[in-house]
C-alpha cells in the first residue's frame, strides 16, 4: 500500500534543513512557503529517506483571496505519498518557482495551469498557452472568469 | 508468323492499298490492347478487394450486382465525376503530364507478351529488355506527379520513389539475364517455347528475386512506402482527384498485370498447357500470380526506407549475382539434354544461399529469442 | 564534398490517418531525419473541468466519458472512486465485483484496439485490426447486454453500478474468457515472430528508466521501461487484494516492450475476470443509497485507479455544496507524451508515426 508519509514529522526535518520554509504541516498535507519552493523540492528528491523522485498531480485551485498550487509526490523506492501545497496571492501576476528542473513531469502540468489559471512558473523553459489558442484574452478556469 | 503478320498478309492478298495494310492491323491490334486491358483491370480491382476481404475475416463488397461485379465500375463512374482540383502552388503542366507518362508505358508493356501460339503484337527479338527499359520510364512519372505537386508530402514520397525503384531494377535484370542464358535469346515467344520444364522449378532462386523485384517496382506492399496511408497520406498521388487520380489508380492495377503476365511468360511456362485453349492458361496463371501479389499485400506490414535500400543492396544484389554466375558455369558444363540435373543442382543453391543470408543479414532489431 | 542540405518544416497535422484524433506535430525534418519535435494540442479541448464546476456530482459522470472515450467504464470507475473517497460512501460487495469484471474487461477491448492500431501504424493495412475485432465485438455486445450501450457507458454511480447484471451474463462472460485465450495465442503466432515488425519496433523509441520515472509517465509505458509499478498491485483500491496475477514488465523500453506488455496484459486481465466471477456469489444491492443532490463534507481528495492508459486520476475539492468546487482530472496520456522529444530526435519519419502508435494516446484525455 502507498502510504501517505506522516506530515508533521516530514515538516520537522525539511524545517531543520531549510529553516522558514514550512508555513503548515497539518491536514493530511505539508504547505511551504513558495520562494522556498526549489529548495524544498530538491531536498524532497535526493535525501536518503524521502526519495520522493516521481511527481503526478500538479494542480491549482483558486480560492478568490490565493491560488494554491498542490503536488502530489510518490516515491517508488519506499511506496510513499506526499501532498505538497503552496500559497500565492494576488490576482493580477501570481507567480511560484517552476519544478520542472526536479521533476519533468511538471513540464506540461504548468503550461496547462498558466493557460487556464494564469499563474506564472519563473524558469519554466517554454511558458506558453498549452489548451487554448495563442491570442485568447483571459483565464477560464478562474472564479471570476464568467 | 504472328498472328498480326498473317492479318498483314490476309490484307495484302486482297489487295489493300500498302499503308491500309500497315495501318490496319496496328490500329485494330492497339485498340484490342486497350479494351482486354482495361476490362482485365476491372475485374483485378473486384477480384484483389474479395480477396483482401477474405483474408481480414469479412465479405468485401456484394451490394453492387451479383457479388459485387459492378462495384469496380461504380468506383470509376464515382471517380470520373469528381472535381479536378490543382493546387495553386502546383506547376501546371507538368501536374497535367505526370499521370499520362505513368500509365502509358504500362499500356506499351502489352505489345510483348504472348498470350497464345504466335498471338504476340510484335515479336521483339530484344522482347524482355524492351519491357525493362519501357517499365523505367514510369519512375519518372511518378517523381514529376510528387514534385510538381507542391506538397511536403508528396515531396518526401518522391525522394523515396527514385532510391527504391532504381536500386531494385539491377536485381530484377541481373535474374533476367540468368534466363536469357538457358534459353538463348530475350525474345518473349522463344523463352515461352523452350520451357519445357517451367523455369521457377529450374532457377527457384531467380524466381524469388524477380518477383521482390517486381513488388517494389509496383509500389506494392511490403514496399509501398511511396503511398504508405500511416506515414505520409497516399505520397505522390495526394494532390489528384478526378480522371488524373483514375489513370493512377488503372496504372496501379495494370502494372500490376502487366508483371503477372510477364512472371507468368518468364517463369510459369506462358501459355503451355495441357487440355484448355492457351488464353485460358495464361489467365488462369496470371490470376494465380495476382492472388499471391494480394495474399502478400494483407499480410505484412511495410519497410522503413534504409531497411529498405539495405535489403536491396546488401541480400538482393549479391544473391542475384551468385545466381547469374552458377547459372552461367552450369549453361556452359551441362548439355541441354539433362535439364533436370540443372534443376536439382539449382535447388540445391538457392536453399543454401537463403539460409546463409537470413543467418548473415539483419534487418535491424534481429530476432526474438521464444 | 558534403551534399548542401536545408531543413524543412513538415505539419503531421491535425488531419491524419495515423495521429489518433486530432494531434498536430510540428516536425523539423533534414530529408528523412527528424531534428526537431513538437507537439500541439488542444483541438479538443472541451472545458470539462469548469463545466464540472456548476453540475451535480452524479450529472458530472456522462462528462466523464467523454474523457477516454475508448475505454469509458475506467473514467467512471475512477471519478465515482474520487468521490466515494471524499464522502466516506462505503459500495456494497456486489458491486464491487461488477466494477473489477468490467474493468478488465474495458482493458482487454481497449488493449486490442490500441495493439491493432499500432499494427495498422506499422503499414499491415487493417488486417489485424479486424482480427482483433472480431474478439472486441464480443466484449462490446456484452457492455451492450448490461447497459445498452457499446461505447460511451455511463454505468457506474456514487456508491456502486447503476443496475444489476441480467442473467444471461455470466455465463456469456465465462464463455467469452474460455475461448479467449486461444485468441491470443493466435495473435502472438501471427505478429510475435514476423520479421519486418520486428525489424520496425525492435530498438526503436527507447525510453530509458530514469527517464520514464522522471517525466512521471504510467502504465505500460513506464513498465516497458522496466519500474514493475502497477496501482493495483502497489495500491491496491476497491477488492484487487483478493486476486492473484502478475505484472509483465519489458527491459529495454522500445516499442517492442510496448506491445507485448499489452499482450500479456490481457491474459492477465483474463485471469482476474475469471477469479472474480468465482468469487462473485452474493446477491445483494448493487448502489448504496445516495441522494440525489448529495454534499460530500468539505474537503479535499485524490482518487486514481489503474486505467488502460496509465494512472488516471480525479482530484476533487468540496465545499459542501452539491457541485464540486473544483475538479481536476490527470490524464496519464498528456505526461506520457512529455518524452516524445528524446524518443524521437534522430530516428526516421517512418518511425515516428510507430513511436507515437505505441504511446497509446487518445485525444479526448490529453485536451479534456
Amino acid at each position: 500500500m502507498t502510504i501517505a508519509v506522516n506530515t508533521e514529522e516530514t515538516g520537522k526535518k525539511i524545517e531543520e534543513a531549510i529553516p522558514g520554509s514550512v508555513v503548515s504541516s497539518d491536514k493530511g498535507s505539508l504547505t511551504v512557503d513558495s520562494k522556498a519552493l526549489a529548495k524544498v523540492s530538491d531536498f524532497l528528491k535526493n535525501t536518503p529517506g524521502l526519495e520522493f523522485d516521481y511527481l503526478t498531480v500538479l494542480t491549482a485551485v483558486d480560492y478568490l483571496d490565493y491560488f494554491e498550487v498542490i503536488y502530489r509526490l510518490v516515491s517508488l523506492k519506499n511506496n510513499q505519498s506526499l501532498i505538497l501545497k503552496t500559497r500565492v496571492s494576488g490576482r493580477e501576476n501570481p507567480a511560484v518557482p517552476s519544478v520542472t528542473d526536479t521533476w519533468r513531469a511538471a513540464y506540461y502540468q504548468e503550461r496547462e495551469i498558466f493557460d487556464l489559471l494564469g499563474i506564472k512558473f519563473e524558469g519554466h523553459p517554454d511558458l506558453r498557452r498549452l489548451l487554448l489558442w495563442e491570442g485568447f484574452n483571459g483565464h477560464p478556469l478562474r472564479r471570476d472568469y464568467l | 508468323m504472328t498472328l498480326l503478320d498473317q492479318f498483314q498478309l490476309i490484307l495484302k492478298t486482297a489487295g489493300w492499298p500498302d499503308w491500309a495494310v500497315y495501318l490496319t492491323p496496328a490500329l485494330v491490334g492497339i485498340l484490342l490492347i486497350i479494351l482486354v486491358v482495361l476490362t482485365v483491370v476491372i475485374v483485378f480491382i473486384w477480384w484483389e478487394r474479395r480477396l483482401i476481404s477474405r483474408f481480414q475475416i469479412r465479405l468485401g463488397p456484394n451490394r453492387c450486382g451479383p457479388e459485387g461485379i459492378l462495384q469496380p465500375i461504380a468506383t470509376a463512374i464515382k471517380i470520373l465525376l469528381k472535381e479536378d482540383i490543382v493546387p495553386e502552388k502546383a506547376d501546371k503542366l507538368i501536374h497535367f503530364i505526370a499521370p499520362i507518362v505513368v500509365f502509358v508505358p504500362i499500356l506499351l508493356i502489352f505489345a510483348v507478351m504472348p498470350v497464345g501460339e504466335n498471338a504476340i503484337f510484335v515479336d521483339l527479338n530484344v522482347g524482355i529488355i524492351y519491357v525493362i527499359a519501357i517499365s523505367s520510364i514510369s519512375v519518372i512519372g511518378i517523381f514529376m506527379a510528387a514534385w510538381a505537386s507542391g506538397n511536403k508530402y508528396s515531396y518526401i514520397s518522391g525522394i523515396r520513389s527514385i532510391a527504391q525503384m532504381v536500386s531494385y531494377e539491377i536485381p530484377v535484370v541481373l535474374s533476367i539475364v540468368g534466363i536469357a542464358l538457358v534459353t538463348g535469346s530475350f525474345s518473349m515467344l522463344k523463352i515461352v517455347e523452350a520451357q519445357s520444364i517451367p523455369f521457377i522449378l529450374l532457377q527457384p532462386l531467380g524466381f524469388l528475386i524477380f518477383f521482390l523485384g517486381s513488388l517494389a517496382e509496383m509500389n506494392r506492399s511490403p514496399f509501398d512506402l511511396l503511398e504508405a496511408d500511416s506515414e505520409i497520406v497516399a505520397g505522390y498521388h495526394i494532390e489528384y482527384s478526378g480522371m488524373k487520380f483514375a489513370m493512377f489508380y488503372l496504372g496501379e492495377y495494370g502494372v500490376a498485370l502487366a508483371y503477372a503476365g510477364i512472371i507468368t511468360t518468364l517463369f510459369l511456362g506462358g501459355w503451355k498447357g495441357p487440355l484448355l485453349p492457351p488464353i485460358i492458361w495464361f489467365l488462369v496463371k496470371v490470376m494465380m500470380v495476382f492472388s499471391v501479389i494480394v495474399w502478400i499485400r494483407s499480410t505484412l506490414p511495410r519497410f522503413r526506407v534504409d531497411q529498405l535500400m539495405s535489403f536491396a543492396w546488401k541480400a538482393m544484389l549479391p544473391m542475384a549475382v551468385i545466381n547469374l554466375i552458377v547459372i552461367a558455369i552450369e549453361v556452359l558444363v551441362i548439355p541441354a539434354s539433362l535439364q533436370w540435373v540443372m534443376l536439382i543442382l539449382n535447388l540445391g543453391f538457392a536453399a543454401v544461399l537463403i539460409l546463409l543470408w537470413s543467418k548473415l543479414f539483419t534487418l535491424g532489431g534481429g530476432r526474438v529469442e521464444v | 564534398m558534403p551534399i548542401k542540405t536545408e531543413q524543412f518544416y513538415l505539419n503531421v497535422g491535425p488531419q491524419h490517418p495515423s495521429t489518433h484524433g486530432v494531434f498536430r506535430l510540428r516536425l523539423s525534418l533534414d530529408g528523412e531525419v527528424v531534428t526537431d519535435v513538437e507537439p500541439i494540442i488542444g483541438y479538443l479541448h472541451r472545458g470539462i473541468e469548469k463545466l464540472a464546476e456548476s453540475r451535480t456530482y452524479t450529472q458530472i459522470i456522462p462528462l466523464t466519458d467523454r474523457l477516454d472515450y475508448l475505454a469509458s467504464m475506467t473514467d467512471n470507475v475512477a471519478y465515482c472512486l474520487a468521490v466515494e473517497k471524499l464522502a466516506g460512501i462505503k459500495v456494497p460487495e456486489r458491486a464491487e465485483y461488477i466494477r473489477v469484471i468490467f474493468s478488465e474487461l474495458m482493458r482487454i477491448s481497449s488493449h486490442m484496439m490500441a495493439v491493432g492500431f499500432y499494427l495498422n501504424d506499422c503499414g499491415a493495412f487493417f488486417t489485424p485490426v479486424l482480427y482483433m475485432w472480431r474478439e472486441r465485438e464480443k466484449i462490446l455486445d456484452l457492455f451492450d447486454m448490461v447497459c445498452g450501450q457499446r461505447l460511451l457507458y455511463n454505468y457506474m454511480r456514487v456508491g456502486g453500478v447503476s443496475q444489476d447484471i441480467p442473467d444471461e451474463f455470466i455465463p456469456a462472460a465465462k464463455k467469452f474468457v474460455a475461448e479467449m485465450p486461444q485468441y491470443i495465442g493466435e495473435y502472438n503466432q501471427l505478429i510475435k515472430q514476423n520479421e519486418i515488425f520486428l525489424a520496425r519496433s525492435k530498438g526503436v523509441g527507447i525510453l530509458p528508466k530514469e527517464t520514464a520515472i522522471n517525466i512521471g509517465a504510467s502504465g505500460p509505458v513506464l513498465r516497458a521501461s522496466g519500474v514493475k509499478w502497477d496501482i493495483r498491485k502497489m495500491d491496491p483500491y476497491s477488492i484487487y487484494d483478493r486476486f492473484d496475477f502478475e505484472v509483465p514488465t519489458g527491459d529495454a523500453g522500445d516499442c517492442y516492450d510496448r506491445y507485448w506488455v499489452r499482450m500479456q496484459e490481457m491474459t492477465q486481465s483474463l485471469r482476474i475476470i475469471e477469479q472474480a466471477m468465482n468469487q462473485m456469489s452474493v446477491k445483494g444491492p448493487v448502489c448504496s443509497d445516495v441522494p440525489q443532490f448529495f454534499r460530500p463534507p468539505p474537503g479535499e481528495t485524490y482518487g486514481y485507479i489503474e486505467a488502460p492508459k496509465g494512472n488516471l486520476g480525479f482530484y476533487i475539492v468540496s465545499d459542501g455544496s452539491i457541485a464540486p468546487y473544483r475538479l481536476h482530472i490527470y490524464p496519464p496520456t498528456l505526461i506520457n507524451i512529455t518524452a516524445l522529444k528524446d524518443m524521437m530526435i534522430g530516428w526516421k519519419v517512418a518511425d515516428l508515426i510507430i513511436i507515437f502508435g505505441s504511446m497509446d494516446v487518445v485525444l479526448g484525455e490529453i485536451d479534456r
